[in-house]
């Protein structure tokens, strides 16, 4: 994975859930293509378009609180997202976006400092974000070493393997 | 240390861990089911491991799409079953089991004082018997089958003291959904909550379960009691392994809290979540006039006996009103067979009530009981949010087995004490 993305933002609120990112319905669909066809459909049926080009996602506060299931971050990734900012997230998705290799970085302020539309630039290893539309930055906690690991080997997945290989 | 950071330390192996601190922790069981099991069968296949770390930890639960809604989820099924028998697991197939939250404990597999994940975020609900239980993603599920391990870190605790004694027609389902509408969807996340006081002691374990279940509500990573003999005589018979000294997993007189929170259930009226949140949190009384065209009785918070028999106690003699679909779900076959015998069956039929198969159900919209744009449904189940429940102009209310039977009854969300004052 890059560790430098940049993108346009889309904005959504507070305590966006797996059910509206992906409804339960779409749960027996394998491929993360078919996934990314529902992506926020609940809240912008025209999302997964508009995530083709390739987007960041900027939340409120809780994004991804609710049901366990991965393939929320799947659809998210496979529409086209590059990357979540939100103020806090739920930890079950936190986790699920990182282990399938989709970024995600806790920055306080971000809802406030960003509109839709706005050209993003994330730097993953040096912890900043940047709002380049609006020229403000923010310096976030990095995250740990093995996060950014599994980050780059493409997911936990990858990971394991690498590192299980080696033994 | 309180009773979370305790299991932690040992199953990672230290005399203490302090919250903030990541602790790699031995697994002690996993849980799957049929809507995150493929997908971690199809990342454990990747990894290029060939067996599981212990085919005596982990357990294969069909639930959400059972039976077979479409040819799908059978094949989703099918590939469940291959890796069982490949791999020779426990699975509960379709009329073995259950909801996967009420057969883990009835099958024995919840021992207080172990590390349980599951990938399902009501996992917590095992917290009720005192062992840490959190949920986890698929592929997250698939690493615990490769390596029996996970890093966790070690959470804040929330200490939720509850004193009082429920009045009649208010439940532990009452009380959870007042914490999370005091607490917020987010205020506990990444956070233990663990629930305390002479309320919780004289709880039974069907209540306790049903508060730790919606301790994820709030956003917490668990939820958790410190077991005793209530504890122990659910256990009795259901396990034959050794249990922990339970002593050792009482917290400490000067274990940290980042806060504690207080209740007094003594004055609480029945309550209610509106939509589209589960912190959206108000008294029944105070909703006025809702129509509704659906009543769930079910699911992993609400499917127990003891909500069975309560909703039966209200429904009894009486008649699901027309245009209402009244739909009542066993959380296991265990229960099914139980209400059966205590003639509870007899009771939801003559109402009028649809009695389905022991699972999941509309809680998630996947499966059966969906409800179309406009209509409203009042629910024992744990989560209103947009499109949970099929249509996304559709709204969700929930609430405990009481308030569901009564809104049945009268077809608008009824507080149940008023129904009785009527009768």
């Amino acid at each position: 994975m890059n560790m430098k993305i940049k993108g346009p933002a889309i904005k959504f609120g507070n305590n966006i859930d797996t059910d509206v990112i992906l409804p339960g319905k779409y749960m027996t669909l394998v491929d993360p293509y078919d996934l990314a066809k529902h992506a926020l459909e609940s809240l912008d049926p025209a999302f997964p378009e508009k995530a083709k080009k390739g987007v960041i996602v900027v939340g409120g506060k809780n994004f991804g609180c609710g049901s366990s299931r991965e393939q929320a971050p799947l659809a998210l990734k496979y529409s086209g997202v590059k990357c979540v900012l939100a103020e806090s997230f739920a930890r079950i998705f936190f986790r699920n976006a990182i282990n399938i290799g989709l970024p995600v970085i806790e920055c306080k302020g971000i809802s406030s400092a960003v509109e839709t539309g706005d050209e993003l630039a994330v730097d993953f290893e040096a912890g900043k974000i940047e709002n380049v539309s609006k020229g403000k930055s923010f310096q976030v906690k990095k995250l740990p070493p093995f996060i950014l690991e599994i980050l780059s080997d493409g997911g936990l997945i990858e990971n394991l393997r690498r590192r299980m290989n080696k033994k | 240390m309180n009773i979370t950071e305790k299991i932690l330390a040992k199953a990672s192996g230290k005399k203490t861990v302090h919250p903030g601190e990541i602790a790699d922790a031995n697994v002690d069981m996993i849980m799957v089911h049929d809507l995150t099991g493929p997908l971690a069968v199809e990342a454990f296949k990747k990894i290029g491991v060939q067996k599981v770390w212990d085919n005596q930890k982990v357990v294969m639960i069909l639930d959400h799409q059972v039976p077979a809604e479409s040819v799908k989820a059978a094949e989703l099924h099918k590939t469940m079953r291959q890796f069982a028998k490949d791999q020779k697991l426990r699975i509960y197939d379709v009329g073995k089991g259950g909801i996967c939250h009420q057969v883990m404990p009835e099958k024995g597999h919840v021992i207080p004082g172990t590390v349980i994940v599951g990938a399902d975020s009501h996992t917590c609900t095992y917290g009720a018997f005192g062992a840490f239980a959190t949920g986890i993603g698929s592929t997250e599920a698939a690493a615990v089958f490769a390596t029996g391990k996970i890093w966790l870190k070690v959470p804040e605790a929330i200490k939720v003291n509850v004193t009082g004694q429920f009045q009649k027609y208010v439940t532990p389902k009452d009380l959870i959904l007042s914490i999370i509408g005091r607490i917020g969807a987010d205020g506990a996340i990444y956070k233990s909550a663990e629930f305390t006081g002479p309320t919780i002691k004289s709880m039974s374990m069907s209540g306790r379960m049903t508060l730790c279940n919606m301790a994820v509500e709030m956003g917490a990573k668990n939820g958790i009691i410190e077991p005793d003999e209530t504890t122990r005589k659910f256990l009795e018979g259901r396990t034959s392994k050794a249990l922990p000294n339970f002593e050792s997993l009482k917290s400490d007189k000067d274990a940290v809290y980042e806060r504690t929170v207080e209740f007094d259930v003594s004055k609480m009226e029945p309550q209610i979540a509106c939509p589209s949140s589960v912190d959206n949190v108000k008294p029944v009384s105070e909703v006025g006039n809702v129509p509704i065209e659906q009543a769930f009785i079910g699911s992993c918070t609400n499917g127990r006996i003891e909500d069975l028999r309560l909703a039966a106690q209200v429904l009894k003699g009486k008649h699901v009103k027309d245009g209402v679909r009244a739909l009542v779900i066993p959380a296991s076959q265990e229960v099914y067979h139980q209400a059966l015998s205590e003639g509870l069956m007899e009771i939801f039929t003559d109402a009028g009530a649809m009695i389905c198969g022991s699972a999941c159900g509309p809680c998630l919209g996947g499966h059966i009981g969906l409800l179309a744009a406009g209509e409203t449904c009042v629910s024992t189940s744990n989560r209103n949010f947009i499109g949970r429940m099929g249509s996304t102009q559709a709204s969700v209310f929930l609430a405990s087995p009481a308030t569901v039977a009564a809104s049945a009854i009268t077809g608008k969300v009824t507080d149940p004490r008023k129904l009785e004052a009527k009768a």
